[in-house]
């Protein structure tokens, strides 16, 4: 049997063969679910999801999980694959050991990633050529394979940097990621995949999953923390015979990645909650939305969605219960507009994606003017475990008003760049130097950016900030859709503003005035100080125009777009201050305010930083040393990498 | 609808349930300011100038969206809010190029109101801006994006209300501005320079190419109706001066606000230098000026001599679809009391003389049984022999509305016009074919069971002759004889007929036959049969072409037919009219139209007296029109210009149009609307009214009025249908016949529970193909229309420079097979044949007609389609047989 599975679970077009098959009912589930768990139960999910271990035999035999999530494939993990496939035909492993293209498990600064079950090690940026060691090493005398070896993710005595990764983390959106093969309905069957949906539509009304989902306390994961169930209940509430159930999967905040992994690693999570959410609210027909640059993600939710059909877990009767539901995709351009939900209706009904003002809202009027839910995939992916194991569980972590976990998608400065999904309330400062294993090179911690483009920044003073919804709000940020970017003593604050400035201007729909005309005139602002022409009023103006722009613009991008601005004026404001007044730029950032020098003392006239500047505005020889240019220079920095006892510095 | 309370500013209200903020203050009287808001076309909340507080709510509202609920406490006018407007405007202006002092919009402008009203009078927020290059290639209108304020109306009366989709949002944020939908210009997009854009502009962005320079606070308006097609859509003349310098649309009950380009920006000819400004009087071959009293008295003196020497009978006059309700009354009451003959007909009898006949045969009135409001709500329309895109354009816009709200569209039409591209299902069916086509879809709705049996026991008679002869009729002989496929023809038949309420939609493809009276009785047949008739949104309606058309045929300009449809041969009408007139009136019918001209070739008619008409261009076989009118003693044509027609007259008198006189018009639904002088007749002009009062006069029939409204007077006091009519009713808007009582409010579906004549009546015809079809000699179908920019004879049009530019000249439609084995190209001149003449005119190879089917419009006099058409009528309507004759194409030898 493990020959023919381990077949089935590598070779996508045996899943076509599927095709065709009855609706099952939920004791066929749950036969299903029992078998497939007999083999791949090795894998000890609960040991990921809370700590508890499992126990079931591991049969001898072995699961290689390979990341095939876009951040792993995009290193050619997809080679490591085959690699490992042809290793394992040529060693005689194929009737015991299994290869699973799994999705993401979080740790993206060392992908490609690979897991080796029933051991529970990882190997960090793993190689074709490192293929062939590991299967010798490792697989065939139990000997890890050091120079990549990560460690034993259930060993907690002598943590690592990635073991901690792990260990202080706790997954219940990303609970499958990593660990089931998303391409096989059968392994999200057999770690209580549709067993939600099956109690939901066996044993609970409509109303009792809704109140449910109100008392876990679950908050919208999109960046709004609206309570999931009231919407729940306020789509519920209308007697309209059509009704829609969306799922926005436009994820538009830069670096922020989690719905995509959702998408890529455990797609039937999302299909369980989006019928679950049809059921709560009567809707039978519900539309995913998703960006088209997300081919991997659109591949596997395409196929769950054949393979739930295919399983009558969609369609006219599920499982047997006579509710009927169906789930189709809508291709996003990718305009970050279009996360907002009525900006995503509009997309979908085939308008240009601009927002309308609510009320009133898509829960009255939505999708073709019906009554729409519309939840992010974060959201969907906590549902199908709070009606399993109960809201009380779900309340249980978290805060008292931001229950439950969050995921993170952490970037810029700091070692482990990657998904981390934390209970909220988790300290900022655990994120960053317990997960994250703090900032590299030794560098200072200078602020955390949260919320994208919407959100703020968090200076060192608040690093003990909780990371919930509240405090985030209280100190000038907010949580977002969980885009995380730490950012080191190299950043200059009036940059990063205009980064993120830059980035809504570019998404602005252009629908009203205020975030139309204002956040270019804010950016221009912007533009003038890091270019050392600013002048006094200016922060004044962008204060002003901030005020404007919150107040009036039509939608939330409008209206959250200058807080990058103001969050940093409010903890940075000296470093406006020095740019406008002193033209000095202390992070050594803004070209226009910063000057190379080459030290004579140090230089050792060896002649590389003339011969490989670009420009040409080095000059000088090896008997009287060398001079920049400063007005021909472009600080593009070449030089600086070149130069060997590193002779030149920047003013 | 429920209604809640809401507070105000103070003000307690209680308005319905369903009003947004901006409509409940609207109604109490509280302004709010907007800038993109147009009620139900442009409600997206963008502008952010009717921001409000809503106590209890975070943040500003836009009351054009924001909905009422009871107990509501709104405040419009805070320190807080007016700041925030204070700050849009400011920011607003900083991308707008400022040139207030020469902009055509000052003085009308929104953006320009409000910044004065809130101060803003500084660019705050200045920063980099883009330039954009003014889009001047449309003739009539600039679009300059550097006054653009994304408002989008324009956008959403494009898309939502013209339905042409030629413009759009073009990038994003910053760097949005509205393109045409080629990426190129708006000449080379789908715009129909409807010019509607331009009339929901708030700012200087869209305006006019004027010919008059003028200054807002320089004109004044004027309320009248266009005088263009039959639709009869509100608008406003704006004067400066003597002259007419913009128009610009009301809200009237059939435009809503719409218009077309003919009605916007075909209002060029009014004070044109071709104007006939003083009488002229043909001396030795020439036309002369006279004075007014020397062509009058010639009139008398010919008119006395030849009612002395051949009868009265031996004058005809041919009245006019274009002048006003009261003048076409005054003309066929000059003919009938003062020069004692019913020998007077007009236009009518050129394009819907079937209509009447028919309809007041299976019905009992000829006209629309619907309004125009109704077209919008109609689930299946059904469009017959109607390009109404291009003939009834607001009515074509209108219908692409009705199809966007979810109506189904069937089209039934020999060319695959514009709506044919909207159409569920679209039938190309072979002109003359129209009765099989109609018998094939009754053959299908009875053998499918699908026929409404109720109905016909209730309200109709004669089915079961109907049923004999439908049953001739099968799918596969109509879609044979037809053209088109049977499937189709099933779709329609059974789209039709299980629809909730479907409304035909059929002109002068239906009518222009030998056959036309069959075609007419066919379409009611169909609405009969399936009892789609007597409702509303369900219904025939035949949609009249000339402004005035319903109005001329109502005032009795016909032969047989006092006013209000009174029959000359009823001794009863006849008596009544005979005491209202106090003379002996003659009882016997006199001659169509079509009649007269055949009867002044053979010398019976004598005296031809043309008020408004140009039958040189617009009736069939020129120069058998021509003939008849060489053949006449004297020539009278009283007209605006020296038409094609003028120019043979004896006796030509000028006339004013229609923005220098007061009177009434009736549309195609019915509607009698008020006309109202804006400007001064050129030279000695006179309006029609006034001259046909000065002849009766100077006949010895002794006629005084005031004004035109008391001649309204005489006509609703002779007219039932007409009773309750006067011009106090018709100040604020128009009203819809039957009238019969000054207490009626007006009929907007005709019969409803019962036909005017009683019940509904089958009038089943077998298909008799055309007249003249293509043979050896002659193997092309010729088919004749309008196009969009031109109206009737050009006369107007003609002298409209931006609508000669978008249609220059004569052509002839020819599908590319066709044309490849002629050898023709597109371009090219050719020389086209018919039995009765030949006209040189330019190839236009296009695929929206079919093979060996060729199409020319009517429009143009050099090249005149008519020179070919066929004069052979319809025995019941003597209508001519406009729509099909056979023609061959020959090339020019260079």
């Amino acid at each position: 049997m493990s020959t023919e599975y381990s077949l089935f679970m590598n070779d996508p077009d045996s899943v076509c063969e599927k095709q065709g098959e009855q609706m099952k009912t939920q004791q066929q589930l749950e036969t299903i679910r029992r078998e497939t768990l007999a083999v791949i139960g090795l894998r000890r999910a609960q040991a990921i999801i809370d700590g508890t271990t499992g126990t079931i035999a591991a049969n001898g035999l072995s699961h290689i999980m390979v990341c095939a999530g876009t951040g792993c494939a995009s290193s050619n993990s997809a080679a490591i694959i085959d690699e490992f496939n042809q290793q394992i035909v040529k060693h005689g492993l194929a009737d015991r050991i299994a290869i699973v293209k799994c999705g993401c498990l979080g740790l993206c600064a060392q992908g490609p990633v690979v897991i080796i079950y029933p051991e529970n090690c990882l190997y960090k940026m793993v190689q074709v050529a490192d293929v062939a060691e590991i299967v010798e090493k490792h697989l065939l005398n139990g000997q890890p394979v050091q120079r990549i070896f990560g460690g034993h993710l259930d060993e907690t005595e002598h943590p690592t940097e990635i073991t901690k990764f792990f260990s202080n983390q706790m997954r219940v959106a990303l609970k499958n990621c990593g660990l089931i093969n998303p391409e096989n309905i059968d392994e999200y069957i057999a770690f209580d995949g549709y067993k939600a949906l099956a109690k939901a539509l066996f044993a609970m009304t409509p109303a009792a999953v809704i109140e449910e989902i109100s008392a876990s306390g679950l908050r919208g994961r999109g960046g709004g923390g609206f309570p999931t169930g009231r919407k729940w209940q306020f789509a519920a509430n209308s007697s309209a015979s059509e009704k829609f159930v969306l799922c926005n999967a436009d994820e538009g905040d830069p670096g922020a990645f989690m719905d995509r992994s959702v998408l890529e690693g455990d797609p039937h999570a999302l299909i369980e909650a989006m019928i679950l959410a049809g059921y709560a609210i009567g809707a039978h027909q519900g539309y995913v939305y998703v960006r088209i640059e997300y081919p991997i993600a659109l591949e596997r939710l395409s196929l769950a969605i054949l393979q739930a059909k295919n399983y009558g877990l969609l369609g006219d009767n599920i499982m047997g219960s006579g509710f009927a539901f169906n789930l189709g995709i809508r291709l996003g351009a990718g305009a970050f507009v279009c996360g907002e939900e009525t900006a995503l209706i509009a997309s979908i009904e085939g308008q240009r994606g601009t927002p309308r003002p609510r009320p009133p809202f898509p829960a009255i009027k939505g999708l073709w003017q019906k009554p729409t839910l519309i939840n992010n995939v974060e959201t969907y992916a906590n549902i199908a475990s709070i009606i399993l194991r109960g809201s009380q569980w779900y309340s249980a972590f978290g805060t008292e008003t931001s229950k439950g976990t969050k995921v993170f998608a952490v970037g810029g400065k700091i070692n482990n760049t990657g998904l981390v999904e934390i209970p909220m309330g988790t300290t900022l400062r655990e994120i960053i130097f317990d997960i994250g294993g703090g900032i590299p090179n030794g560098k200072q911690f200078k602020a955390a950016q949260t919320g994208g483009p919407s959100g703020g920044c968090i200076p060192a003073a608040l690093l003990d900030t909780p990371m919930d919804y509240d405090s985030l709000i209280a100190i000038g940020s907010m949580m977002g859709s969980g885009g995380l970017i730490v950012m080191d003593e190299d950043t200059c604050m009036v940059d990063i503003a205009k980064f993120f400035l830059e980035f809504t201007v570019e998404e602005s729909c252009g629908k009203c005035p205020p975030c139309r005309i204002g956040i270019k005139r804010m950016l221009e602002i912007l533009e003038r100080i890091t270019n050392g022409e600013g002048k006094a009023g200016d922060i004044e103006s962008l204060q002003e125009l901030a005020e404007v722009i919150k107040s009036t613009s039509l939608c939330g991008l409008g209206q959250t777009a200058p807080n990058p601005v103001l969050s940093t004026l409010r903890f940075f404001r000296d470093e406006y201050e020095q740019h406008i007044n002193d033209r000095k730029c202390v992070a050594k950032v803004c070209k226009q305010l910063i000057n190379y020098r080459i030290i004579a003392e140090t230089c050792k006239k060896c002649g590389l930083c003339a011969k490989f500047c670009p420009v040409g505005a080095i000059s000088g020889d090896r008997e009287r040393g060398y001079l920049i240019d400063t007005h021909k220079c472009v600080k593009c920095g070449v030089c600086i990498g070149k130069c060997p006892p590193k002779a030149i510095e920047i003013n | 609808m429920n209604k809640v309370s809401i507070e105000i500013d103070g003000r307690m209200l209680s308005v319905p349930a369903d009003y947004t903020v901006l409509r409940a203050a609207g109604s109490a009287g509280i302004g709010i300011p907007t800038l993109c808001y147009l009620k139900d076309i442009n409600e997206i909340g963008a502008c952010r100038m009717c921001i409000v507080e809503v106590e209890g709510v975070r943040g500003f509202q836009t009351a054009c969206v924001y909905p009422v609920s009871a107990n509501m406490v709104v405040h419009t006018d805070t320190v807080a809010v007016r700041n925030a407007r204070k700050n849009v405007l400011q920011l607003i202006m900083s991308t707008h190029k400022i040139d207030c002092l020469t902009c055509e919009k000052a003085g009308n402008c929104k953006l320009q109101d409000y910044c004065y009203e809130y101060e803003v009078d500084t660019v705050v927020y200045s920063g980099k801006n883009i330039e954009y290059a003014i889009d001047s290639s449309n003739p009539f209108y600039f679009r300059d994006n550097n006054k653009c304020i994304l408002c989008q109306r324009c956008v959403a009366v494009c898309s939502s209300l013209q339905c042409s989709n030629a413009i759009g949002l073009v990038n994003r944020g910053f760097d949005t501005f509205v393109g045409a939908d080629n990426d190129k210009n708006i000449e080379q997009s789908t715009c129909v320079s409807c010019g509607n854009c331009v009339s929901n502009c708030p700012v200087g962005a869209l305006s006019p190419k004027k010919k008059t320079k003028f200054r807002e606070w320089e004109v004044k308006s004027t309320r009248t109706i266009c005088p263009y097609c039959g639709v009869g859509c509100e608008l406003y003349l704006r004067v400066k001066g003597n002259t007419v310098v913009d128009v610009v649309p009301a809200n009237g009950p059939a435009n809503n606000g719409m218009l077309c380009v003919k009605g916007k920006f075909g209002y060029e000819f009014i004070n044109h230098p071709d104007r006939l400004t003083q009488p002229l009087i043909r001396k030795n071959g020439v036309l002369e000026e006279s004075s007014w009293e020397e062509a009058l008295e010639l009139v008398v003196k010919k008119i006395r001599s030849i009612k002395q020497a051949n009868g009265a009978d031996a004058c005809a006059g041919l009245s006019s679809a274009r002048v006003t309700n009261e003048e076409n009354y005054l003309f066929q009451k000059l003919f009938r009391a003062v020069i004692g003959t019913n020998n007077v007909d007009h236009c009518a009898r050129l394009c819907h003389a079937s209509t009447v006949a028919g309809l007041a045969t299976t019905l009992g009135s000829g006209a629309m049984t619907n309004s125009i409001e109704e077209v919008t709500g109609a689930d299946v329309i059904f469009v017959c022999g109607s390009n109404t895109t291009e003939t009834h354009p607001v009515i074509g816009a209108k219908i692409k509305q009705a199809k966007k709200r979810g109506a189904k569209l069937i089209v039934a039409e020999p060319r695959k016009i514009e709506l044919a591209e909207n159409a569920d299902v679209f039938l190309q069916i072979r002109p003359g074919t129209n009765v099989a086509l109609f018998n094939g879809l009754m053959n299908i709705i009875i053998a499918e069971n699908l026929h409404n049996r109720q109905f016909i026991a209730e309200r109709t008679e004669n089915f079961s002759e109907l049923e004999a002869i439908v049953k001739n009729y099968p799918p596969e002989l109509v879609a044979e004889i037809c053209g088109i496929d049977e499937a189709k023809l099933r779709e329609a038949a059974i789209m039709y007929a299980t629809a909730n309420n479907a409304a035909i939609y059929y002109a002068m493809g239906i009518t222009q036959h030998s056959t036309g009276t069959q075609g007419v009785m066919s379409t009611s047949n169909l609405a009969l049969l399936c009892g789609q008739i007597g409702k509303e949104y369900s219904g025939v309606n035949p949609l009249r072409g000339q402004n005035n058309v319903q109005g001329s045929c109502d005032m009795g300009a016909l032969p047989g037919d006092f006013p209000g449809y009174q029959k000359v041969a009823n001794p009863e009408v006849l008596a009544k009219f005979a005491q209202a007139w106090s003379v002996n009136l003659s009882g016997v019918p006199g001659l169509t139209l079509t009649e007269m001209l055949t009867a002044a070739v053979q010398g019976e008619i004598k005296l031809l007296y043309i008020m408004g008409e140009n039958p040189m261009v617009s009736d069939p076989d020129t120069n058998h029109v021509a003939k008849a009118l060489g053949a006449l003693e004297l020539l009278v044509v009283q007209d605006i210009f020296l038409t094609e027609t003028a120019k043979l007259a004896d006796v030509v008198l000028p006339a004013a149009v229609w923005a220098e006189k007061d009177g009434t018009f009736t549309n195609t639904e019915r509607r009698v609307q008020k006309i109202r002088p804006a400007v001064l007749p050129p030279g000695t002009a006179k309006t029609d009214y006034r001259i046909l009062i000065e002849l009766m006069n100077a006949l010895g029939y002794p006629t005084e009025y005031a004004d035109a409204s008391e001649i309204m007077d005489e006509i609703a006091a002779l007219t039932p249908i007409y009773g309750g009519i006067n011009y106090h009713r018709l100040e604020q808007k128009g009203l819809q016949w039957p009238c019969p009582d000054k207490q009626h409010k007006g009929t907007k579906v005709l019969h409803v529970g019962s036909f005017s004549r009683g019940k509904g009546v089958f009038v089943p015809a077998e298909y008799v193909p055309s007249k003249e079809l293509p043979d050896a000699e002659y193997p092309l179908l010729l088919t004749t229309g309008r196009n969009l920019y031109h109206y009737h004879t050009r006369s107007m049009t003609g002298r409209v420079a931006g609508l000669n530019e978008l249609s220059p000249a004569s052509y002839i439609e020819i599908n590319p097979a066709t044309a490849g084995k002629m050898g023709l190209i597109d371009g090219e001149l050719v020389r086209v044949l018919s039995r009765r003449g030949q006209i040189e005119t330019t190839v236009r190879v296009t695929d929206i007609i079919e093979q060996d089917i060729v199409f020319m419009p009517f429009h143009f006099a050099q090249g005149s389609a008519n020179v070919l058409t066929n004069s052979t009528i319809d025995p019941i309507a003597k209508i001519p047989e406009y729509k099909v004759c056979a023609v061959r194409i020959e090339k020019i030898q260079s």
